[in-house]
C-alpha cells in the first residue's frame, strides 16, 4: 500500500548509523586547500616575505587588507630588497577568505592556514596586525588567546598557494616553484593527477576517504 | 457507579487525598510534557538520520527545561493593536483545558490509601467522555481568541483555519466516541476501561478496538491528531503561510504555555485514545506490586501512541486545507456515522447489524454512484480535463476554454 510506504522510509533511518561528528569534541581533518586565517610567512633566513606591495589589498574584494610598505632600514632589513610591509592588517570581520590575497601575492607571502576557530569577542581583536600575521620563530602561526587549536591544526599553512602551478600553466604541475619556508624548507607541491604523490608531506587528506569511514557501506562507504 | 472515595460522606481526609491527586496529576502532566517534548525532538532527529539534542544533561533529556528556562526570562511582548485583556487570556484558556481532559483519564486500578477506597483518576464524573468533548470545544476559544485578539492577521487566518478545523472534526472525534459509549452503556471514563477487561473470544483482549472494529478507532485517531493541530493537520500554525499561526506575536511566558498546551493535548489525547480503545490500565498484572501494573501498562500504551504521533509527524506531509475539509467532511463523518448504525445494530441482534451493514453499504454505492453522473454530467460526456494528471497542461488541454 503506497500510503504507508512514507512511515517505511522514516522508521528505516533509526536503525542506520549517524554520520553527525562531535564536532567541538572531535574534529575532521580539513581538507588540503582549507581556506582558513592568513599567516604571514618567512624566508628559512628569518627575513619577511612581504614586500609591501599592495597587490593583495588591491586584489581584496572584501576591502579587508590594509597595507603600507615602507624602506628596508638599510642596517636591519625586514625583508630582502628594497621595501617591506611596515603595515599590515586584516580586518577578519570583512574577510570571506577567497584567497584571492595569496593567488595574487608575488613573493608568497601572504597564505592562509587551516585555521578558522577564533572567535573575538572585542571588535579590535578581529583586526589582525603584523604581530599576529606573521609566523614566529619557529615557521608557526602564533597562537591567540581565542583561537581554538588542536596539535597539529597549524601545520600546512600554504596549501592553496601550492595547489596550481603559479604561472597556470598545466604543464608546471607539481613543479615546484616557490620559495622556502622558515622552519618547513621547500614544501613539497601538491599531489597532482599523475606523478608521484607524497600526501604525508604535503598533508594531503582526501575528505572522501575520511567520510567513507562513517558512510554505510550499502552506500559505498567503509561503515559495517 | 462514581469514586468509592465520596461514598461515606465528606471528611478531612478525603479532601486531602483528593488535593494530592490534583498536585499529582498536574506534576506528572508538567514533567511527562518536558519529556514528551525531548522524547519527540529524539525521535524525529533519529527519522531523520540525525543525533538531535544530546549536550544537556544525559542523552539531551534536560534540554527542554533549558529551553523552558530560556523562554520564561524572555522578554513578554504585546502588539499595540491587540485586545489586551483577551491576549492575556488565551493562553491560559489553552493550558487548562488540556490539564482538565487529563483529568477524567482512569491510569490505574482501584487502590486503599489511609482506608480509603480511591480510583486512580482525579475525577470520575458521570458525564465522563462527554466532559472530554466540552473541554476540546473550549480548547478551540483559545487558539481563536489567541488569532483575533493579536491584532494581526496572520494569527487571525491561524484561528480561523484553526476554528474551522476543530468544529469540522469534532463532529467525526464524537461520533466515534459515541460508538466505545454505545458499547458500554455508560459515559463514566472509568465504565468505558472497566468493561473492556477480559478477553475476546478466549485469546484477544477484549478492548474496544478489536469490539468495535477497528474503523472508530481510526476514525478516532486521525479526528484526533486533527483536534491537536498536530502534522499532518497541523495548518494552524503552516509555518509556510502563516508565520507561527494563531500564536505568531506571542513570546516568553505566554508562547511556553501555548507550546506545554499543545503538548498536553498530545499526551492527554494519546491517553484518551488508550482509554477509549485499548483498555486503560488493563493488562496482564503478576501478584507482586499490583497497584503498579495497570499504571505502567496505560502509561506503555500511552507511549506507543505517543510515538505513533511523532512517526506521523516525520512522514506525512502537511495537507492542504480542502483536502482537509474533504476528508473531514465527506469521509471520516460519514463512515463513523455509518459505523456509529452499525454498532448500534449489532447490538441489537447481529442480523441488524448485517442489515445496516448491507443498507449502508448499498446506499453508499448509490450515493457515490450519483455523485459520479453528477460530475460526469456537469462536465460533459467528453470533457477532456484543464489540467492533466499531475498538473501538466495536455495537448489540448485549454480547448475546452
Amino acid at each position: 500500500m503506497g500510503f504507508f510506504d512514507g512511515f517505511r522510509v522514516t522508521i528505516r533511518q533509526v536503525f542506520e548509523p549517524r554520520v553527525t561528528h562531535q564536532y567541538p569534541d572531535e574534529k575532521r581533518p580539513k581538507p588540503p586547500r582549507f581556506h582558513g586565517r592568513h599567516v604571514l610567512g618567512r624566508y628559512e633566513d628569518g627575513m619577511e616575505k612581504c614586500i609591501g606591495c599592495e597587490l593583495c589589498a588591491g586584489v581584496c574584494p572584501a576591502r579587508c587588507i590594509y597595507v603600507r610598505g615602507a624602506d628596508n632600514p638599510p642596517d636591519a632589513p625586514v625583508s630582502p630588497g628594497e621595501r617591506f610591509g611596515f603595515v599590515y592588517e586584516i580586518n577578519y570581520l570583512r574577510c570571506i577568505h577567497c584567497d584571492l590575497c595569496v593567488e595574487a601575492c608575488p613573493t608568497e607571502a601572504i597564505t592562509e592556514s587551516k585555521l578558522f576557530e577564533f572567535s573575538f569577542v572585542d571588535r579590535q581583536d578581529a583586526i589582525y596586525t603584523k604581530q599576529e600575521l606573521v609566523v614566529d620563530d619557529e615557521g608557526r602561526p602564533r597562537h591567540l588567546p581565542w583561537e581554538d587549536w588542536r596539535p597539529g591544526d597549524d601545520a600546512h599553512t600554504s596549501g592553496w598557494m601550492r595547489a596550481t602551478s603559479p604561472n597556470g600553466d598545466a604543464a608546471f604541475e607539481g613543479r615546484v616553484q616557490w620559495s622556502a619556508e622558515l622552519g618547513y624548507g621547500v614544501r613539497h607541491p601538491e599531489a597532482g593527477q599523475v606523478g608521484d604523490r607524497d600526501d604525508e608531506a604535503t598533508g594531503n587528506i582526501s575528505i572522501r576517504e575520511v567520510d567513507a569511514a562513517d558512510i554505510p557501506h550499502r552506500y559505498g562507504g567503509r561503515y559495517r | 457507579m462514581g469514586d468509592p472515595l465520596f461514598a461515606h460522606g465528606i471528611d478531612p481526609w478525603v479532601f486531602l487525598i483528593v488535593a494530592v491527586k490534583v498536585i499529582v496529576a498536574f506534576v506528572v502532566l508538567l514533567v511527562s510534557v518536558l519529556l514528551m517534548i525531548w522524547f519527540e525532538r529524539k525521535v524525529i532527529s533519529d527519522m531523520q538520520s540525525r543525533i538531535g539534542p544530546n549536550r544537556a544533561g544525559p542523552w539531551g533529556i534536560l534540554q527542554t527545561l533549558a529551553d523552558g528556562v530560556k523562554l520564561f526570562f524572555k522578554e513578554g511582548l504585546r502588539p499595540d493593536g491587540s485586545d489586551r485583556r483577551v491576549f492575556y487570556l488565551a493562553p491560559y484558556l489553552a493550558v487548562v483545558p488540556a490539564f482538565l481532559i487529563f483529568t477524567i483519564i482512569p491510569i490505574g486500578g482501584v487502590v486503599t490509601i489511609f482506608g480509603h477506597t480511591t480510583e486512580l483518576q482525579v475525577a470520575d464524573p458521570q458525564i465522563g467522555i462527554l466532559f472530554l468533548l466540552a473541554m476540546s470545544s473550549v480548547a478551540v476559544y483559545a487558539l481563536m481568541l489567541a488569532g483575533w485578539a493579536s491584532g494581526s492577521k496572520y494569527p487571525l487566518l491561524g484561528s480561523v483555519r484553526a476554528t474551522a478545523q476543530m468544529v469540522s472534526y469534532e463532529a467525526a472525534m464524537g461520533l466515534s466516541t459515541a460508538a466505545a459509549v454505545l458499547i458500554t452503556g455508560s459515559l463514566s471514563t472509568r465504565d468505558i476501561v472497566e468493561s473492556q477487561n477480559g478477553s475476546l473470544y478466549g485469546f484477544l483482549p477484549n478492548w474496544n478496538v478489536l469490539r468495535l472494529g477497528v474503523v472508530p478507532f481510526a476514525i478516532f485517531f486521525i479526528a484526533v491528531t486533527a483536534e491537536v493541530n498536530r502534522p499532518p493537520f497541523d495548518l494552524v500554525e503552516g509555518e509556510q503561510e502563516l508565520v507561527g499561526g494563531f500564536h505568531t506575536e506571542y513570546s516568553s511566558v505566554r508562547f511556553a504555555l501555548f507550546f506545554l498546551a499543545e503538548f498536553m493535548n498530545t499526551i492527554t489525547m494519546s491517553a484518551i485514545v488508550v482509554t477509549l480503545f485499548f483498555g486503560g490500565p488493563d493488562g496482564p498484572a503478576p501478584h507482586v506490586v499490583r497497584w503498579l501494573w495497570p499504571i505502567l501498562w496505560f502509561a506503555g500504551k500511552t507511549i506507543v501512541f505517543l510515538y505513533v504521533y511523532v512517526w506521523i509527524r516525520a512522514s506525512l506531509p502537511r495537507l492542504r486545507y480542502d483536502q482537509l475539509m474533504d476528508l473531514g467532511w465527506k469521509r471520516l463523518i460519514p463512515l463513523s456515522l455509518f459505523w456509529l448504525l452499525v454498532v448500534a445494530g449489532m447490538l441489537i441482534d447481529s442480523r441488524w447489524g448485517f442489515a445496516v451493514f448491507g443498507g449502508g453499504l448499498v446506499f453508499g454505492l448509490m450515493l457515490y454512484q450519483a455523485l459520479r453522473v453528477t460530475r460526469a454530467g456537469v462536465e460533459g460526456p467528453d470533457a477532456t480535463p484543464a489540467v492533466g494528471p499531475g498538473g501538466d497542461f495536455g495537448p489540448g488541454g485549454g480547448a475546452t476554454f
